[in-house]
């Protein structure tokens, strides 16, 4: 039963990918361009039409998936990325950089947690790119998984995060968003950086003409299930530009800390190697510098790092439990620096 | 004419601002769903809207933000509308405001997990009558900051009240045109910081029972350097007698017990006309940066620090310094009111003091080398021989506006 389940549900994944790939296919369910571009807050994530079969995640014609090299961690949760296009558009290479998006486009990102049959969806996270700029909101699941409802103020949902337990998981509100994603006072993508995307995904979008060319440095930063095979600076300071790095830089939200861990930035006291704190308070630790070359036990990057506590947690938002292998590595990283 | 027409415009766009035709008024109670109902008013208010917090205790459970600009939040008094953040699970401050042209008044903030309430970028805005508490008194387990406004340019802070911060109860940093006035700083780390900021007038307020009662500091290494332009003037700056208890790591945790007023780096700053008492190590310390550094837009030195007229009295009588016990034996009982580091940079003039001003310096001779080099000795600076440059110093004056 299982098996045959199993069968069926990577039948409908192939069905549904093939509709993505292919415009000629017959009546394949269409996004709602409208409700993208419009004015309104689509209250529900079903308005949009992204999938067609959306309590198991399966894209309509025009959304595509994708995945990072190194990607964000949230509380261990397993994110579902795609991308939509409207016909007749294609994204733009920007160098290693963020790919451009036509206005209309959309990255649709939803948030699971459990595996097969027990896998619940918590939320989906949707950027739409309209005339006026990206629009970040928050949708939340409903319990029975059929559609999820906007969450402006965001939300507490209890949920059993595996290893860690149950946790009080949070769903960002609006502004919370822009926190993240906020550049220079304007709402921008993160993720989708030519650096922080395969080779393979990004040719085939340039194969089929969704993207203008193959960007220049791109797939630089490690896969990071495979970084125990790849160098630890790379697969270190990857972590710190997916995690850190779109509040820490210039024009971002903690731009006032002065710490940039942009993956490009080389200076190693910009990126923390003996800098004193500016604003943290207790999340010094009673420590004295971001990262004490040789000594993670040292190092407030670490400390920070490491805790559950609000003041003392970073990053700020969405999370509730500490990313055990990403702090392995960034330990690791400083314990081996040069003094 | 061309003038007039400037300042009609002025005064037009003020009014847009302040009060457009479509403004409305949003109410929100305390209760349950606090969280979703404020923080969804806030989301969908519109510019010139005004946030009504009726009276009473909202329990949140995560931080609140506002992004939309000419926004006023309003409470029913910082005694009677409390956004209570005992319970606080996430984000690294209670309120945060992103967006310019905002208000807050009249109401307060108790027991933010980080900071209180935290302004960045967020231009031309007002704090007035907020009160900010961790109401277990000095702890530092408690946040940072009491009201954070940080790389904004048009701050006025006034009748607001701040207590236990385990760094600055009001810190104002790498921003410009701030007035900090008739606020209450009391039993924080720092009582009130203005840092790597310029144009700051400091007036009318109370410092008691912090570590240091006003701060004016420059550091190094931020985006924004270069502080200087600052009044400290008319403040009451008593018994500022807690331990340190900001976490190690942190600049204030080098603030020693006891300091009134201390100005670190910074040019063209007059401290005048406070009534400064009973501060255990010094009334007023003027000294360069104290760490070495690696920074080559920083300048670690006071220039043409001007300490005016002040009333001193009882100060310098339990100086957390080492050998403290021998200064004040050496200085007749108890050290003097001002205290300067004794370090310049070549070419200006670290301080100036009205004649009269007792005082003592540490003779240092090199900046970042700690103590080891000091020299005890008495003050002996000019008088200030030119009238502070005032003019740009404070907030604009439409800021008041939105006070009454």
């Amino acid at each position: 039963m299982i098996a045959r389940a199993g069968v069926f549900l990577a039948a409908a994944i192939t069905l549904a990918l093939s509709a993505s790939y292919s415009a000629n296919s017959s009546a394949p369910q269409a996004v709602n361009h409208a409700v993208i571009v419009g004015e309104n807050l689509p209250r529900s994530l079903s308005d949009f039409a992204f999938f067609v079969d959306s309590s198991r995640q399966i894209p309509s014609a025009g959304v595509t998936p994708y995945r990072l090299n190194t990607p964000l961690y949230s509380d261990g949760a397993e994110k579902l990325r795609f991308v939509y296009l409207p016909a007749g558009t294609k994204m733009r290479a920007n160098g290693a950089g963020l790919l451009e998006f036509p206005v209309g486009a959309a990255l649709i990102k939803t948030f699971a947690f459990g595996d097969g049959n027990a896998r619940r969806l918590i939320e989906t996270r949707v950027l739409l790119h309209r005339e006026s700029g990206w629009l970040a909101l928050p949708y939340r699941w409903n319990d029975e998984q059929s559609d999820a409802a906007l969450a402006l103020a965001g939300a507490r949902v209890d949920v059993d995060a595996g290893d860690s337990g149950q946790i009080s998981y949070r769903i960002p509100n609006k502004n919370q968003c822009k926190e993240c994603h906020g550049l220079q006072g304007a709402v921008v993508p993160i993720g989708p950086k030519a650096r922080n995307l395969s080779h393979r995904w990004l040719s085939d979008m340039a194969g089929r003409s969704r993207l203008d060319k193959l960007p220049d440095k791109h797939d630089a930063l490690p896969v990071w299930e495979d970084r125990k095979g790849s160098d630890l600076n790379a697969a270190a300071r990857a972590y710190l530009d997916v995690n850190c790095a779109h509040c820490h830089r210039p024009g971002a939200t903690a731009s006032n800390s002065g710490l940039d861990l942009r993956w490009e930035q080389d200076e190693p006291f910009a990126f923390g190697v003996r800098k004193r704190p500016v604003a943290a308070g207790r999340g010094s630790g009673g420590h004295e510098f971001d990262i004490d070359p040789g000594h993670p036990e040292r190092s407030i990057l670490a400390y920070r790092m490491g805790s559950t506590a609000p003041g003392v947690a970073m990053p700020e938002l969405g999370k509730s439990t500490v990313d055990e292998a990403g702090l392995a590595v960034i330990d690791q990283w400083i314990a081996e620096m040069e003094q | 004419m061309a003038k007039l027409n400037a300042a009609c415009l002025a005064l037009s766009m003020t009014a847009f601002i302040a009060a457009p035709a479509w403004a409305e008024t949003i109410n929100v109670a305390a209760g349950e769903g606090a969280q979703e109902r404020l923080q969804e008013a806030l989301i969908l208010a519109e510019p010139g809207d005004e946030i009504v917090l009726q009276g009473g205790r909202f329990e949140l459970t995560d931080g609140l933000s506002l992004d939309v600009d000419s926004v006023t939040l309003r409470g029913a008094g910082m005694d009677q509308t409390v956004l209570d953040f005992t319970g606080q699970q996430g984000a690294g401050e209670g309120l945060l405001v992103t967006s310019d042209f905002v208000t807050l008044r009249d109401f307060a903030l108790e027991n933010p997990k980080g900071d209180g309430i935290k302004s960045k970028g967020a231009d031309a805005i007002v704090y007035h009558r907020i009160r900010v508490t961790w109401t277990n008194g000095p702890d530092q387990n408690n946040g940072a900051y009491g009201i954070y406004p940080v790389e904004s340019t048009g701050v006025l802070i006034d009748g607001t009240k701040v207590s236990g911060a385990s760094d600055a109860g009001i810190y104002v940093g790498q921003s410009f045109d701030i007035t900090v006035r008739n606020s209450i700083a009391e039993a924080n780390v720092a009582g009130i910081e203005i840092e790597n900021s310029r144009n700051a007038l400091v007036e009318n307020n109370i410092a008691t029972r912090n570590t240091g009662g006003i701060l004016i500091f420059d550091l190094p290494g931020l985006p924004v350097m270069g502080g200087g332009n600052v009044i400290v003037r008319s403040n009451l700056v008593v018994d500022n007698d807690t331990d340190n208890f900001a976490p190690p790591g942190n600049i204030v945790a080098g603030v020693r017990r006891g300091t009134g007023i201390m100005v670190m780096a910074n040019d063209n700053v007059l401290v005048e006309n406070n009534v400064l008492t009973d501060n255990d190590t010094a009334d007023i310390m003027v000294i360069a940066y104290t760490q070495p550094f690696d920074d080559d837009r920083y300048n670690p030195y006071p220039r043409e620090v001007t300490v005016g007229p002040n009333v001193y009295a009882r100060s310098g009588r339990n100086p957390q310094l080492d050998g403290g016990e021998m200064l004040m034996t050496a200085f007749g009982g108890s050290l003097p009111s001002v205290l300067w580091d004794g370090l310049s940079e070549d070419g200006t003039t670290a301080l100036y003091a009205v004649d009269g001003t007792a005082g003592w310096s540490l003779s240092l001779t090199e900046q970042g080398k700690g103590l080891g080099d000091a020299n005890p000795g008495p003050l002996v600076v000019d008088a200030p021989g030119k009238t502070f440059q005032a003019e740009g110093v404070g907030a604009p004056s439409e800021l008041e506006d939105r006070l009454g």
